[in-house]
């Protein structure tokens, strides 16, 4: 058994910040990702962010990673990173099981932050299944980390920033998108974003959807249907498109596993994306030590989850006895910027989704 | 295929790491994971699912989805989306939940 004074899962932007602000306040910290890349899915956004100078905004997402990967390294005494490292099981006595080089280690940990992310979500439709239907992520993934193309034809599933972002970023790496198909009546990202699709000829068809890949071994194309108002098929308006590649952009679900294995209270709040652990004001969960921060608590922008990272790293260090010189300042200023993230149109549904997922109380 | 331009990133050319696929050679590159030297060689059926023995390629490229996984040098199971490809691999397709010979 390794002790752990503070582990975290997770190397992304929540886990990163988490880890830098823990670390100020003393802590000793074991930082864990599964990927062989530290960041997180900062490492595929090519795209300038929104938001403040504060969240790094107006900079490409993996710039931002390496930023926060560069914050870590004053630190490199007391922050342990494992890559490659998988974190398979939590048990309630306060022990992960991690799988890594070949063999599981067990870790007891005094606190823990739970960084983990979230998981692409699915579409039913026939042979969605087969080879080349892929999440959006993973096409982001594929060519903007590792340069590979997922193919020369593309059709777009979803019409949410990352349906309307990876649409952009597949043109910009050499790929055709021979349309960008969703459900509803009108688009569901920022007009922004699709505004720049329109002016590159994407055919971008509303009130559709896709009722069927086709191809043996690897997709060959599409069949597309038109919505009525109740979303179902209407009859006699499927077409066919060619492509070797769809893509599925229908947003994401936070991983709530770990924390379900530790017992902690883990409610289904749709605005947040799915299953998510019930957080106190400080981020902890209904287990006492245990944090989360990140689209693991709720599907939210990278911006809000570096502010997130930032909170539940300076909550799980006074946890553990260490008060940052600077706590009531850094947690007021989180406060602050996280209101302003959620603040607006664009932020009533995690706000509602929120208050469904906090406790008052600590309950354990 | 691999993307030669770009208007942000550069790929520059790495060095080429060999492996095998199938019993066949293939070459990827250094700091591709197995699944990304896979497609760069147009392959993107990965596995085959247990019951109905359908094709399957990676649906989600960070670990998560289990659609990837194959048998890397006879161990199954192995998530290539987020294991880097190292030279000399023996990569071949799984079928079903593979076994552990």
């Amino acid at each position: 058994m390794i002790e752990k004074e503070l582990v975290i899962v997770g190397a992304g932007p929540a886990g990163l910040c988490a880890a830098r602000i823990a670390a100020e306040a003393g802590c000793r910290v074991l930082l864990i990702d599964r990927s062989p890349l530290l960041g997180g899915q900062l490492i595929k956004q090519t795209h300038k962010f929104f938001g403040s100078e504060q969240q790094r905004a107006k900079t490409r997402g993996f710039r931002i990673a390496e930023a926060l990967v560069a914050d870590l390294k004053p630190f490199g005494d007391t922050v342990e990173i494992w890559q490659e490292a998988t974190v398979v099981g939590a048990y309630p006595d306060s022990v992960l099981t991690v799988w890594t080089n070949g063999e599981y280690r067990k870790i007891h940990f005094q606190s823990l932050i739970l960084a983990v992310g979230a998981g692409e979500r699915s579409l039913a439709f026939e042979n969605n299944d087969l080879p080349g239907v892929y999440g959006a992520g993973a096409v982001q993934t594929l060519m903007n980390v590792y340069g590979v193309l997922p193919g020369k034809e593309v059709v777009m599933i979803g019409s949410g920033n990352i349906g309307l972002i990876v649409c952009y970023q597949l043109i910009q790496a050499g790929a055709v998108v021979k349309a960008l198909v969703e459900a509803a009546p009108k688009i569901g990202g920022y007009k922004v974003h699709a505004s720049k699709l329109r002016r590159l000829g994407v055919p971008i068809l509303t009130r559709t959807t896709v009722v069927r890949a086709l191809g043996d071994s690897a997709v060959k194309g599409v069949v597309l249907s038109g919505l009525d108002e109740n979303w179902n098929p209407i009859p006699g308006t499927e077409s066919e498109i060619a492509c070797d590649a769809v893509c599925v952009a229908v947003g994401l679900s936070p991983l709530y596993q770990l924390a379900w294995m530790l017992g902690a209270e883990i409610p289904y709040v749709g605005e947040l994306g799915g299953m998510v652990p019930l957080l106190d004001e400080n981020r902890q969960t209904t287990v006492s030590g245990v944090f989360a921060a990140g689209d693991a608590s709720g599907v939210e922008e990278a911006s809000s989850a570096m502010v997130g990272g930032r909170l539940a790293g300076l909550h799980a260090a006074r946890f553990l006895g260490h008060l940052h010189p600077d706590h009531t300042a850094i947690d007021t200023e989180c406060r602050a910027q996280l209101s302003s993230l959620r603040g607006g149109p664009f932020g009533a549904k995690i706000r509602a989704g929120l208050k469904k997922a906090e406790v008052k109380v600590h309950a354990r | 295929m691999r993307i030669e331009q770009h208007p942000i990133l550069d790929f520059p050319e790495r060095k080429p790491i060999a492996f095998t696929f199938e019993g066949g050679p293939m070459l990827g590159r250094e700091g591709d994971t197995i699944a990304a030297a896979l497609h760069a060689n147009g392959i993107s059926a990965l596995s085959e699912s247990s019951e109905l023995h359908r094709p399957r390629g990676f649906y989600c490229a960070i670990g998560n989805c289990s659609s990837c996984h194959m048998v890397v040098d006879g161990i199954p199971n192995v998530k290539t989306c987020i294991t880097p490809l190292r030279e000399g691999m023996a990569v071949t397709r799984q079928a079903g939940k593979g076994a552990y010979r």
